[in-house]
């Protein structure tokens, strides 16, 4: 092979040094920091130990950025902020600051330019997602215009600080849950077996994979029309769509079974109490494109009896540790089913063993 | 216009409203983009999620791509319904490494969108779930000279499949006064040390770290990562006195009282008749609510470190499972005291490389394997703080006991004379 043919090895450099890409003032008080407060909602304020002063402007996206969208916001970050941004974990751009003249300015260019400034504090913030109908291969439903339609709605509380504690809204597009834990969390749930296709299984799955990953043991090597192929037991199977991804041809999604379901509670702090998994509250909503209305009515009502009744500083969870499920359920009114008692391993744990009893 | 646009009456209806509309986006590449390939590109991706839109099922498939000297990276994506949309019928997402904490210059942020606008959609998010860029939207070639172009000034691709994936970071000592570790530092010691098990996937399933500055979590590290780094504090919580008295004016004694000292998990606070602070620091869970309620006038302690939590993951296959504590308390201080951390970090990684099955999480295996056979094959020992209570059960052999109490006596006694 000539040396024009070589292809090119890449260079591992791994996760780059992202000293270089950060605010001057953050460079210098790296470690200094001394406290923040807000002085809107999307603007935090942080002081250092060495005098220093940044705000960072806070900004909600479409996150799915098109070349002419990122190129807008580099334009007024360079025009009207320092030059220097960099991402929250639920997508939101943080712009920093040095000079508190900036910040009024930089808000209203971001607004004059459709983004939204807030997501700060006890906000609704960005719901977190992933990719959906757009690029996954996997999805029961949509993402980005789930999310879009639920912001749609939920905007004026991103912008303004008027909630108990901060909400996390997540979705996720099939029961892996790539959103991730929320305060609320709406999740793809399938509601019958996978459809079977069994003139491809032998040629494009790895049978005894599929076995294996199968949580309840319901899927089992058969030989049906005279090909090798994989059949379930529908009487165990559960619908979660664990056997889709390794074999494409046992399809799980359906444009009339796969539901969404809505699940609360889920909090990564150590705040108060130790972090929680969220809890399933709401099932069977209709995986309805391109605006999901069923779905964001029973999120707008939770965050409404939230809102009214939680105290300050309590998350989702906090607050209904406080006031218990009965009057969660009671509140929402949504139905409390079968379905909502657990039987899967450590269920026991999940039962009231007591006479804590409200009344 | 050189293109026929296709009709999209359902995400149409997503260019209303008042939140930024990312279908509104993708249009503007498809009619105002100069470079006719991106113009049809985008055109065949409306036409296609109308079209699950309109069906309710998605019509991606996944496949095998990659980039020269990698296995991994590479989200490939195959259209089943290519004949209906064949110029978006290949559309390939890269994933690509952040710097921790997602710190960026509008100058590298603008760099990397003229390279991508070169070679794919012109669509990118920051940041996927797994904490990568995503620069969604190519062909194989386009992956190829996409990586090849921004590898060149400084950007790798991160993990996908099972490997060590991409690892995240919060906001940290940057721009936070809560951080109570070098979050970057951490962050880049450990997944660069596993550049190798990034790009070649050979792992039974994925392993991810992620890296939060202290309790609060923000990376959601405990529920989400494999090997969880959360910095932490042993010492005091520090107590400015004129700033609690000055909140106490601003808010109310009741305010503080319901807000604050109440909520103390552990009923270490309270709330004295001059309207100053204490704490019963060996109570101190360090759960931050205190601080995070009190900003100015309560601040985390000097004598900072790390907790590590082991197992973390969502519902695949046995159910969500959180991190479990493993080391309680890691001093990151010397340069030793990172390696120690890395070591620890490579035991973790051959240990699960070695005995989790296929396609299991480090949490699973534990849960098969059982906790202490985890921190025997990582060679740690045990510790009361990696468990919320003793067993309940009395089924079980003890009869090393005396050996085992051996073990704590002599560990205790070597603690007491280092």
């Amino acid at each position: 092979m000539s040396e024009k043919e070589k292809p090119r090895m890449p260079i591992e450099s791994g996760a780059p040094d992202g000293w270089q890409y950060m605010h001057p003032a953050l460079r210098k008080n790296y470690g200094m920091w001394d406290y923040h407060d807000r002085p809107r909602p999307g603007v935090l304020h942080h002081v250092s130990k060495m005098g220093d002063e940044v705000w960072t402007v806070r900004v909600g996206t479409q996150r799915i950025l098109d070349i002419f969208s990122l190129r807008k916001l580099m334009d007024i970050i360079d025009e009207k902020g320092d030059g220097y941004v960099r991402f929250t974990i639920r997508s939101n751009i943080e712009v920093t600051v040095s000079d508190q003249a900036k910040v009024d300015p930089l808000i209203a260019a971001m607004e004059e330019a459709g983004f939204v400034v807030g997501g700060t504090g006890p906000s609704v913030t960005t719901l977190s997602h992933t990719q959906g109908w757009l690029h996954c291969d996997i999805p029961g439903t949509d993402a980005s215009g789930v999310v879009k339609s639920m912001m749609d709605q939920l905007i004026d509380e991103f912008k303004v600080e008027e909630m108990p504690n901060r909400v996390h809204i997540t979705t996720s597009c099939c029961q892996i849950n790539c959103g991730g834990q929320g305060d609320i969390a709406i999740n793809v749930q399938h509601t019958k077996p996978p459809k079977i296709n069994h003139d491809l299984v032998s040629n494009v799955c790895e049978r005894p994979t599929v076995v294996a990953r199968c949580p309840v043991a319901a899927i089992r090597p058969a030989m049906v029309n005279g090909k090798p192929s994989l059949e379930v037991d529908e009487k165990k199977c559960i619908c979660c769509g664990a056997c889709f991804p390794p074999c494409p041809p046992m399809q799980i999604n359906d444009s009339e079974f796969t539901k969404l379901a809505v699940w609360v509670g889920g909090n990564h702090s150590n705040a108060r109490s130790k972090p929680t998994f969220q809890k399933l509250v709401a099932a069977g909503i209709p995986n309805n494109p391109p605006r999901w209305p069923e779905a964001t009515k029973i999120v707008k009502t939770i965050l409404k009896c939230y809102k009214e009744d939680a105290r300050d500083w309590e998350r989702m969870n906090d607050w209904i540790d406080r006031i218990g499920w009965p009057r969660f359920f009671e509140m929402t009114e949504l139905p409390f089913t079968k379905f909502h008692i657990d039987n899967w391993r450590g269920a026991r744990q999940s039962l009231n063993s007591s006479t804590h009893i409200r009344f | 216009m050189a293109i026929e646009p296709r009709k999209t009456p359902m995400l149409d209806q997503l260019e209303e409203g008042p939140w930024p509309s990312f279908i509104s986006g993708i249009k503007r590449l498809r009619d105002q983009h100069p470079d006719e390939r991106i113009n049809k590109v985008t055109n065949d991706l409306l036409g296609q999620l109308e079209h699950s839109y309109n069906t309710r099922l998605g019509y991606w498939k996944g496949g095998t791509v990659s980039v020269f000297g990698y296995g991994g990276g590479i989200i490939p994506r195959f259209s089943e319904v290519g004949e209906m949309f064949p110029e978006s019928k290949e559309f390939h997402t890269l994933r690509v490494q952040p710097p921790p904490a997602n710190y960026y210059t509008t100058d590298m942020l603008r760099q990397l969108g003229d390279s991508w606008e070169k070679y794919g959609s012109g669509l990118q998010t920051f940041h996927g779930q797994t904490g990568n860029i995503m620069f969604i939207g190519t062909n194989t070639d386009g992956v190829q000279h996409f990586f090849d172009e921004i590898n060149e000034y400084g950007w790798d691709l991160g993990g996908a499949g099972p490997c060590v994936r991409t690892a995240m970071s919060c906001v940290g000592a940057a721009r936070c006064e809560q951080s109570c570790a070098n979050e970057q530092k951490i962050h880049r010691l450990l997944v660069n040390n596993f550049t190798d098990d990034v790009h070649r996937p050979a792992l039974p399933y994925k392993f991810k770290f992620k890296v939060s500055g202290c309790p609060n979590d923000c990376q959601n590290a405990i529920e989400r990562a494999d090997m969880a780094i959360i910095g932490t504090w042993r010492d005091d919580i520090k107590i400015k006195a004129d700033e609690v008295k000055a909140f106490v004016e601003a808010k109310g004694r009741q305010y503080v009282i319901d807000n604050v000292i109440t909520r103390c998990p552990t009923n270490a606070i309270s709330l004295t008749d001059n309207d100053e602070i204490e704490v019963d620091n060996r109570n101190c869970v360090r759960c931050m609510h205190c601080i995070n309620v009190m900003t100015k006038a309560l601040s985390v302690g000097d004598d900072k470190g790390i907790t590590i939590l082991i197992g973390g993951k969502r519902t695949l296959k046995i159910g969500d499972l959180m991190g479990t504590v493993v080391v309680p308390f890691m001093k990151l201080e010397t340069e030793e005291d990172y390696e120690g951390l890395v070591e620890l970090a490579e035991e973790c990684i051959d240990f699960f490389a070695e005995n989790a099955l296929e396609h299991e999480r480090t949490g699973e295996m534990i849960e098969r394997i059982g906790l202490v056979n985890y921190l025997e094959g990582i060679g740690v020992d045990v510790d009361p703080h990696m468990v919320d209570s003793p067993r309940q059960c009395s089924y079980v052999r003890m009869d090393t006991w005396d050996e085992e109490a051996d073990k704590w006596f002599q560990r205790k006694a070597e603690e007491k004379s280092a």
